[in-house]
Order: C-alpha cells, then sequence, then structure tokens
C-alpha cells in the first residue's frame, strides 16, 4: 500500500510564520505556497499543459479524420467511433470542522467523453473529464486515456500513450502496483475509478507458451497525486500538528524526460489457474520518500522486486503477495531524510458467503528494514513501528436484482491503533442513472499514525451518475 | 459346466430384454445428454450477440446487451466462456470470463475485467443460482447445469416432446425441489422448463421462443423466463451467430485485458 508516509510522515512545514488563526483558508499563505510550487515547477507545469493540449489535440484530429473521413494526408481508419460516458453530479462534506479547510469536501461537477475507435490494426483511444470543482474553485480538463494499442505480431502486445495501469493481488492494497494512484480522490469520495491515475507510458507485452512479460517505460516519473495539505489534512512533523491547506507541501519531484524515468516488469504464468508472477520496478517512491533540511519533500531512488500468486483455495480465492522495497538512497538507513528500506507482505482470502454476500479479508505487514538506525536518525517526533500490521475487510451484499449495491471496505491497524471505513451504497435506478452516497471515515488513538493523522477528514457524500 | 451355460443363457436372455425395452422407452440419461448437448455444446464454438430485456412487475424495462465467445474442451465436458460487455453504459468494455469446470465437486474459475481500472479480478465461484447480470437468468441457466447434479426421470412421452422430471440429489443446495424439462424429440432442444419451489408450486418457467436452424445446428435464438414470484420476466435474444469460427486461445489474461478483434466485428 504506497499511500504517503514518510519515515515518519514527514515533511516540513512551508510558511514557518506562527500559524494563522484567521480563517478556514488563509488565502495569503495559499498565495505564497502556489507562488512557491509555481516557481519550483513553472517549467512543468507548462510543459505538462502544453503537452496535455497538444495531445488532446492530436487525438481530435486522429479522431475527426476516422469519424469524417476528413483526409489528413495520414489515413488511420474508416472504423466508426464508439463513444460513452457519463455526467457525474459529486457533493461532500466534513464530519468534524478543520480550520485548515473547507467544509466541502467534495462539490463538483463532471463530464467524462470516452472515444474508441477499433480498425483493423488496433485500438484508438481517448478519455477525457470536465471538471468544475468548487473545493478548488477551478475549471479543469483532465485527460484520463489517450492512446494507441496494437498487436505488431502475433505474441506482442503494445500499448503506447496515456493510459491506466494495473496488476498485482492485493484489493485497495498496493505492493507490486507500482503505478500512480490518487490518494486524494480516494479519501474525498471519489468514484473507485480515480483512485487510478494514469500513467504516461508504453506497455510492451510479450506472450509464450513458457511464460508472459509485460515492460512498462514511464519516460519521466509519474508520481502519486499524494497527500500534499491540499484538500486533505495531515501529520506534520515539522511542528508536531496537523497541518493542511496553510501548508501544502513544497515538493522537489523528478521530472526530466528519459532520465527521471520509471521501469516497471512483470513476468506471470497461469498454472492451473493459479496465477503466479515476479515484479520488478525501478523508479522512485511514488509518494514522498524523504525530506531535505529546507523543507522539500523529494521522491528518492526506489527498486521493488516481488512476487505474488492467486487462484483457488477451498471455496473462495486466495492471494499470497511479497515485496521488498530496496530504498536506494539509503541502503543503510542512517539518512534519517530518506525512507528506510522496506518488505511488505500481503495474504488474502474472499469468498461467497451467502446470496450475492461476498467477504474479502487481507492481512498486510510493513516490515522497516535497519530499524535501529532509523530510531537512531529520528530527528524529533514519534516514531514508527518496525512493523505495521494492517487488517483489511470488504463486505459486498447486491440486493434488489444487483441493483443495489452495499459495500464496505474497512482497514484497521492493530500496531498504529487506527482505522479507515468506507461504506457505500449505489443503487441504480435505471440502465443511465445511479445514485450513490458513501463516506470516509478515519479513527486513531494518535495523531501520526497512517489513518490516524486523517481523522479530521472525516467525510460523508453523495452522487447522482448518469451514463450514456 | 451345465450351470455356467445356463448362467451365461439366462444373462444373455435379460440382456435381450433391456435391449429391447431401451427400444420401447429410451434412456432417459441419453435424453438429458443430448438435450444438454443440444442447448449448450451446438459445434466446437461459437459466437453470438446477446440481448436481454429485463421487465420487472412494474413494467420497467432494463437491457443487457453483450458479445459472447464459447469453446468447448469436449462435448458434455469443460468449456470455456469470453463474455463482452456492451450494455448498460456504465459496464460498456467490461469482461466477464468463465473457465467452466463439470468435474463434481469442482467450482469454476471466473475473472472480471473492469477497464477503467485496468483490474483483473478473480471472483469468488458461489452460488450458481443467483441472478446472471441482474437478469432472470441464473448464472447456471447460461452455463448449464451439470447433469450429475439431479436424478432423471421420464414422466411423459409422445411423438413430439420427452418430460423429464429432473430432482436434485442434494435438495437443501437449490431453491426448487424438482423441475421439469419438455425436449423437442426431433431436435433434442429443451423447449420449456417448469421449477417447483418446496411446496410444489410452479414459480419460474423458462421457453425457448424460437429455434433457428444456423449452420445445420439447431439454435435457441429467443427464449424468456417468467418469475412467477416477483413478477418480473427477462426475454434473452441471439443474434449474429456463428458457428465454428475458430475461436482461438482468447480466455486468458491477455485477452481479457484487451479483446480479441473477434468481439468487436
Amino acid at each position: 500500500m504506497n499511500l504517503f508516509c514518510g519515515k515518519h510522515s514527514g515533511t516540513v512545514i512551508l510558511n514557518k510564520a506562527k500559524r494563522s488563526e484567521e480563517s478556514i483558508i488563509n488565502t495569503k499563505t495559499r498565495f505564497f505556497v502556489r507562488l512557491r510550487r509555481t516557481q519550483n515547477d513553472t517549467r512543468n507545469s507548462f510543459l505538462q499543459g502544453d503537452l496535455n493540449f497538444k495531445a488532446a489535440l492530436l487525438w481530435m484530429v486522429l479522431f475527426s479524420s476516422t469519424v469524417s473521413g476528413i483526409d489528413t494526408g495520414l489515413k488511420i481508419s474508416d472504423s466508426p467511433v464508439e463513444m460513452h460516458g457519463f455526467y457525474e453530479a459529486r457533493a461532500g462534506y466534513r464530519l468534524r470542522n478543520d480550520r485548515h479547510q473547507k467544509d466541502m469536501s467534495i462539490m463538483e461537477s463532471r463530464l467524462q467523453l470516452d472515444f474508441a475507435s477499433y480498425p483493423e490494426w488496433g485500438d484508438l483511444k481517448f478519455k477525457g473529464d470536465v471538471v468544475g470543482d468548487l473545493v478548488l474553485e477551478k475549471f479543469d480538463f483532465q485527460t484520463r486515456e489517450a492512446y494507441i494499442f496494437t498487436r505488431p505480431a502475433d505474441n506482442i502486445d503494445l500499448t503506447v500513450g496515456r493510459q491506466i495501469l494495473t496488476w498485482g493481488t492485493g484489493d485497495l492494497v498496493f505492493i507490486n502496483d507500482l503505478f500512480p494512484k490518487d490518494w486524494q480522490s480516494f479519501f474525498i469520495g471519489r468514484d473507485d475509478e480515480y483512485l487510478k491515475a494514469p500513467s504516461d507510458a508504453a506497455k510492451i507485452s510479450l506472450f509464450s507458451d513458457t511464460v508472459n512479460l509485460d515492460i512498462v517505460f514511464t519516460p519521466r516519473f509519474n508520481s502519486d497525486k499524494f497527500i500534499s495539505g491540499e484538500r486533505i489534512s495531515y501529520w506534520n512533523s515539522g511542528n508536531l500538528n496537523i497541518e493542511g491547506s496553510n501548508a501544502e507541501k513544497y515538493v522537489d519531484k523528478p521530472d526530466r524526460w528519459f532520465r527521471d524515468y520509471e521501469l516497471a516488469a512483470r513476468l506471470y504464468k497461469n498454472i492451473n489457474n493459479y496465477e503466479y508472477a515476479l515484479y520488478a520496478y525501478h523508479g522512485f517512491w511514488k509518494s514522498p520518500g524523504g525530506e531535505r533540511a529546507d523543507g522539500q519533500v523529494t521522491f528518492p531512488d526506489l527498486n521493488v522486486y516481488g512476487a505474488s500468486v492467486r487462484g483457488k483455495i477451498g471455496k473462495g480465492i486466495g492471494n499470497l503477495e511479497i515485496g521488498y522495497y530496496d530504498s536506494a538512497d539509503d541502503r543503510g538507513g542512517k539518512n534519517g531524510s530518506v525512507n528506510n528500506s522496506e518488505i511488505r507482505y500481503l495474504a488474502g482470502y474472499k469468498q461467497e458467503i451467502g446470496k450475492d454476500l461476498t467477504l474479502g479479508l487481507q492481512y498486510y505487514i510493513e516490515q522497516m528494514l535497519n530499524y535501529g538506525d532509523y530510531l537512531a536518525n529520528l530527528p524529533s517526533g514519534p516514531a514508527r513501528d518496525e512493523f505495521r500490521h494492517l487488517i483489511t475487510a470488504r463486505l459486498t451484499k447486491l440486493l434488489m436484482n444487483q441493483n443495489l449495491r452495499l459495500n464496505l471496505f474497512a482497514y484497521f491497524s492493530p500496531t498504529d491503533k487506527d482505522c479507515y471505513i468506507r461504506p457505500n451504497i449505489n443503487f441504480k435506478a435505471t440502465d443511465n442513472l445511479a445514485l450513490e452516497a458513501g463516506a470516509n471515515i478515519f479513527f486513531g488513538d494518535y495523531p501520526n499514525t497512517f489513518f490516524g493523522q486523517f481523522r479530521y477528514n472525516s467525510n460523508i457524500y453523495t452522487a447522482v451518475r448518469y451514463s450514456f | 459346466m451345465s450351470n455356467r451355460i445356463i448362467i451365461f443363457t439366462a444373462v444373455l436372455i435379460f440382456a435381450g430384454f433391456s435391449f429391447a425395452s431401451d427400444a420401447n422407452k429410451p434412456d432417459v440419461e441419453q435424453i438429458v445428454q443430448k438435450a444438454n448437448l443440444a442447448a449448450y455444446y451446438q459445434a466446437d464454438d461459437g459466437k453470438a450477440k446477446v440481448t436481454m430485456t429485463i421487465t420487472d412487475k412494474k413494467g420497467e424495462i432494463r437491457n443487457r446487451e453483450f458479445v459472447i465467445l464459447r469453446k468447448d474442451i469436449a462435448d458434455g465436458a469443460d468449456q470455456n466462456y469470453y463474455v463482452y460487455f456492451l450494455r448498460p453504459a456504465d459496464v460498456y468494455r467490461m469482461v466477464f470470463m468463465v473457465n467452466k469446470h463439470t468435474l463434481p465437486d469442482t467450482d469454476d474459475d471466473r475473472w472480471l475485467y473492469m477497464p477503467a481500472l485496468d483490474l483483473v479480478r478473480r471472483i469468488a465461484a458461489g452460488d450458481k443460482r443467483t441472478s446472471f447480470v441482474g437478469s432472470d437468468f441464473l448464472y447456471e441457466d447460461v452455463s448449464g447445469r451439470n447433469l450429475a447434479e439431479d436424478v432423471h426421470e421420464l414422466v411423459d412421452s409422445n411423438d413430439s416432446v420427452f418430460v423429464v422430471k429432473n430432482t436434485p440429489k442434494k435438495p437443501d443446495s437449490v431453491e426448487f425441489s424438482y423441475y421439469t424439462v419438455r425436449i423437442d424429440r426431433r431436435t433434442s432442444m429443451p423447449m420449456r422448463m417448469e421449477y417447483f419451489d418446496k411446496t410444489g408450486r410452479l414459480y419460474r418457467i423458462i421457453e425457448s421462443l424460437q429455434v433457428k436452424d444456423i449452420s445445420g445446428f439447431p439454435t435457441v435464438t429467443k427464449s424468456k423466463v417468467s418469475d412467477l414470484n416477483s413478477g418480473s420476466s427477462t426475454i434473452m435474444e441471439f443474434s449474429d451467430v456463428q458457428y465454428n469460427i475458430g475461436v482461438g486461445d482468447i480466455f486468458t489474461e491477455r485477452y481479457l485485458r484487451k479483446p480479441p478483434a473477434d468481439v468487436r466485428r
């Protein structure tokens, strides 16, 4: 589970001035934060925005050429374009007052359009969201997917472009899936789809009777959308306090094309419907894994090696997964400003325990390596445990001809003494119209633990979605 | 020696009687096996576009639409299904894949691919008598009920149909006490199935409303299930049915994630 959590939930307050008591949103500070982030990211964001725009434009040209048959000189395909999507309105409120955040946890409307065309040689795909967000007071266009897929040979699949990528066996716990996650969306109650952030990558898959291999090359690091203080408040170990939009993290992210790249590979095989896989990753901690003396949070080098198996056990499905997180910038664990290496373990089981009623349980352990060195180099504040144990449970019940879905997902850590509960009700009023309500509830005995730090962010939400 | 001859002769005579009785009253096991093959195993593989129209007791309608590809491992035994959803919109491009197993006490292997998350989920096998995609058809109606689970009795026959009564060997595992099937003698196709609850009351009917000859294979192209308890019914229609198209080895994670070109044409 590769959620934000530095060695000591570490980050540094940006505005070292005494915390303002004036308003929920300190506009001055926000402006200052934005300014400094902008300075840091100026080139990036411009480049990113520009690329987004160019990519969207390129796709529109490709699709328009397929739709209208306009001769662009480059004949793409005569195949028709399928269009789908949804319109959604989503509203949520915080259950506890947080002076660093607005009372509304989510308040947005979203139009998603999904275009796909399947010419002879492969697939063309574009999926984008137009979002009006009242919490951040902005209007945004987000490209979720924009890729070309082709089968250049009988045993090769190739996908190039912006794409959503997932592998591994965990249920909302990720060990070897190091593709970007959007934890902010997850905690504020967006649809599960938005937990997976897109990768700008090339995926090549090679198939054979002996074994299959996936290789994903991301030419420029795609980090998680981590908990930065924006919308979700967190434990700041710099001043031992819960901070939010008053102290958004000041980041230094690797962003050089083809130098700050990520490489992920999976070697897998299905033997009698037991799915075995080996994984390797070379890149960076996906959420901040360290911090500098000047307060910048960083994304140190990370290599991950892992394995998993999934298959039938008795009446249900069992899975095992393990990953060794090699924190390459601090192999000895002596550098207090970089995450130590870890080993992560997961065992899961799910079974249908009644009619349209499924129970899933997982046990997950994070073991910090070189723990003695961690303690010796801990600057201040409460220390993390060497072993973090986490239990998850998922209970899903379908009712009313499967049109009503009740879902409860809970994380509970006996070592951190905290928990995170995600109840959700989804009712399909018609084939097109769905109504939804849910909550994100955090509890914790301590303010610095993984979920405990989010306890002021508990929220409830409701949504209506029209799919077409 | 003479004893042996007598026994041998007796065995021959009884065998002769039993052959004679087979000729008059066909073996019910053969009938249900042929019906099973006709309903679920036509040709070596097949493809069809399926639409379901679900009408609840208030008259409200929901639709399902998917492309289904099937490949048999052996007639009457294991087979693979690949289901690519087109409607409703919220499940568009989802894929459901089944490795059906017919050995006793062996659960099917099932996978679901959710494209928005690029997620391959393994589905815990479970009660096969739960709704298939929210319709009145049950998972077992679509994939076929294992013949070994019931005791079969031929209760009636005439020139055109056999009527077989099926009583579950494990009554606690199902919601019915027994069901009857009317089987067309010419095509071996099950034409009407009636399910009776534990009190002996008829509560569920499946009818084959249209049977077409496609490439020499009798095929149910329209069927209807009526749930007399809930007042709901579902009509399932097959179109673009094709047999022996050479469905390849598509029942793998590769094609779960990126469907074969077949399902989209």
